[in-house]
């Protein structure tokens, strides 16, 4: 029969449309600003800087170290190392991010960033509603727009951040392990220089 | 080439009067009237110009312009080292950025001589697959849109792709840009709740595809509109290299998923369905019957998937320096023969990086199949070749 063909399309329709009334999963849709979906976990926008303690610019894991500007595809990443060094987590002097600038309208979320940071200093935010109305400097970011505090970063990234957390221990714990072999052994002066000389070595 | 694939003088009987010369009778009263369809016109898929040449409303000329969304893609390549390009491979094809992702690890793979873990390699199947039902279902959405049935189908069609796409963001971290394969493996493992959602996608899969079809395929306009149109014949198919579900359509038997075997294809029990009559209509029901086909394929998949590690121990990810030498990695993505030719001089960068996109190669017989058709039609026509802008013009 002719047309035969479209009823049962329409009927497919039909189910659709009525189906929306009775079932909750064939309503795909919300209305966004007022009603949200849940987030996903792995999600990834802007990269932030992560500090650890109360103090931002104490905090900063960042060792200046440019890895992520030298592999960052677009080329969005900013830094200017410090002159002078200051201690991290671990106690180590480390050089400090003077400068530490991402233009986020040049940034494509690609998380190269992160995956190249030896020291757990970069990672992705979720936040995505940034718009604003300075084309320029409004999507240049500077490191204190950047800095996030490590528990924003378990709050948005939970497993993730508590892997993290754990190989930052262990490594402190190796660390302190180290320092503490170091300073019981009686005066063989040789291997007693090499834990002091190995933050230089990090920094390259 | 022909000859292995297609009997050409069983074709030409067969064939008898299929793309028919365009019918121009120049009578000396009327001209040829000459529209540019495009660059913005919604039909186009991005930013793309047709210019086409009309005897009354038959296509007497068409000549599609190119470059409108050309971003220098492989030079940038160029100058960037082997894992800085692959975030931008996400850009080329930006409905399947996975497909593009495993194509150009292929390619470096091969380059390198790196091997890949075993459950790496299943949850690229998996990826794949999942890329493919998407980007036909919405391939088949944005057809029957641009026939004039505005919203339903394709929004049957995203409704379905959104599902998939929370799973490619649950994984990879975004939906659409994916970056997330690497040379000797995958970035992240997947969690056994990811494969537990994805199995649950999946098994909601036949559901639709049953239901699109019941939707779309007896539907009579439909076939009014698409059996007999864009008519493309295997012998020209095969010389102009189109590749992919419009190969297919025409009746050539030629799938990379079978004929190389990459990655761990040969595993997997599957079909290669193929079109008779290479019109419109038997490209939209190729892509039906492929979405099917990669269901079963995923089935398997996920049934088989390994544990153990995804990412080979000894794969460098920075320093990442090839020696010299030339690869070719190719792989069916879900428009055609997606390829990556990359070429090393022993330094961080690759000497010389190409693509070989589907989309451009598909689209460069659209005279050939609008000839002697209605205007009307160009953009179904269009529409049926199935094309992303953003891997046409690169």
């Amino acid at each position: 029969m002719l047309g035969e063909g479209i009823l049962k399309g329409l009927a497919e329709t039909a189910k659709n449309f009525a189906g929306s009334f009775v079932s909750a999963e064939r309503l795909t849709t919300v209305e966004y600003p007022e009603q949200r979906i849940a987030p996903i976990e792995a999600t990834r926008v802007f990269p932030f800087l992560v500090y650890d303690g109360p103090e931002w610019e104490a905090g900063l894991r960042c060792v200046a170290c440019q890895i992520c500007e030298k592999e960052c595809p677009p080329k969005c990443i900013y830094i200017e190392k410090s002159k002078d060094k200051k201690p991290d987590a671990v106690g180590k002097q480390q050089f400090y991010p003077a400068k530490f600038d991402i233009d986020v309208s040049v940034c494509m979320s690609c998380q190269i960033c992160v995956e190249v940071c030896p020291f757990e200093a970069i990672k992705m935010d979720t936040e995505f509603e940034l718009s604003t109305d300075d084309r320029f400097g409004g999507l240049l970011h500077d490191r204190k727009q950047l800095a996030k505090s490590n528990e924003y970063y378990h709050h948005i990234h939970p497993t993730e951040a508590a892997e993290v957390d754990a190989r930052l221990a262990e490594e402190k714990a190796k660390a302190e392990a180290k320092a503490k072999a170091a300073a019981a052994a009686p005066k063989p002066a040789v291997p007693a220089a090499k834990p002091a000389a190995k933050p230089v070595e990090g920094e390259a | 080439m022909t000859d292995s694939l297609v009997n050409a003088s069983a074709v030409d009987k067969k064939l008898k009067g299929w793309n028919r010369p365009p019918i121009i009778e120049p009578d000396g009263e009327a001209e040829l009237l000459e529209v540019a369809m495009g660059p913005h016109h919604p039909s186009t898929h991005g930013v793309f110009r047709m210019d086409v040449a009309l005897d009354g409303e038959r296509v007497v000329r068409l000549k599609p312009v190119f470059g409108y969304l050309h971003r220098n893609h492989e030079k940038i390549a160029e100058g960037n080292s082997y894992l800085a390009s692959m975030p931008y491979t996400d850009r080329l094809d930006y409905i399947c950025s996975l497909t593009n992702n495993w194509a150009y690890a292929l390619a470096v793979e091969k380059l390198v001589g790196q091997a890949v873990p075993e459950r790496a390699e299943y949850l690229r199947v998996i990826l794949g697959e999942l890329t493919r039902v998407q980007n036909h279902a919405s391939a088949i959405g944005f057809l029957i849109q641009e026939m004039g049935a505005s919203g339903t189908p394709l929004m049957y069609a995203f409704r379905e792709r959104e599902k998939i796409l929370d799973l490619f963001e649950s994984l990879t971290g975004s939906r659409m840009m994916c970056n997330y394969m690497r040379f000797g493996g995958c970035r992240v493992d997947a969690s056994p709740a990811w494969l537990d959602a994805a199995r649950k996608v999946v098994a909601g899969l036949p559901g639709f595809v049953d239901e699109f079809e019941a939707l779309l395929r007896s539907n009579e306009i439909l076939m009014a509109r698409t059996q007999g149109v864009g008519i493309l014949r295997p012998d020209l198919a095969i010389n102009a290299g189109v590749t992919g579900p419009m190969l297919r359509a025409s009746g050539v038997n030629y799938d990379i998923r079978k004929v190389d075997r990459y990655g761990i294809y040969d595993r997997f029990e599957f079909r290669v369905p193929l079109g008779d009559h290479g019109d419109v209509f038997d490209r939209f029901m190729i892509r039906l019957l492929e979405a099917r086909e990669s269901i079963k394929i995923l089935e398997q998949a996920l049934k088989e998937i390994p544990d153990g590690p995804v990412m080979d121990g000894k794969a460098k990810i920075r320093g990442f320096r090839p020696k010299a030498g030339e690869a070719y990695g190719r792989i069916e993505a879900p428009k055609g023969e997606l390829g990556f030719y990359l070429i090393s001089d022993g330094g961080p960068n690759p000497y010389r990086y190409r693509v070989r996109p589907p989309s451009l190669v598909n689209l460069t017989i659209l005279e050939d199949m609008c000839l002697g058709q209605n205007v009307a039609d160009v953009v179904l026509i269009f529409g049926s070749v199935d094309i992303v802008l953003g891997e046409v013009d690169r």
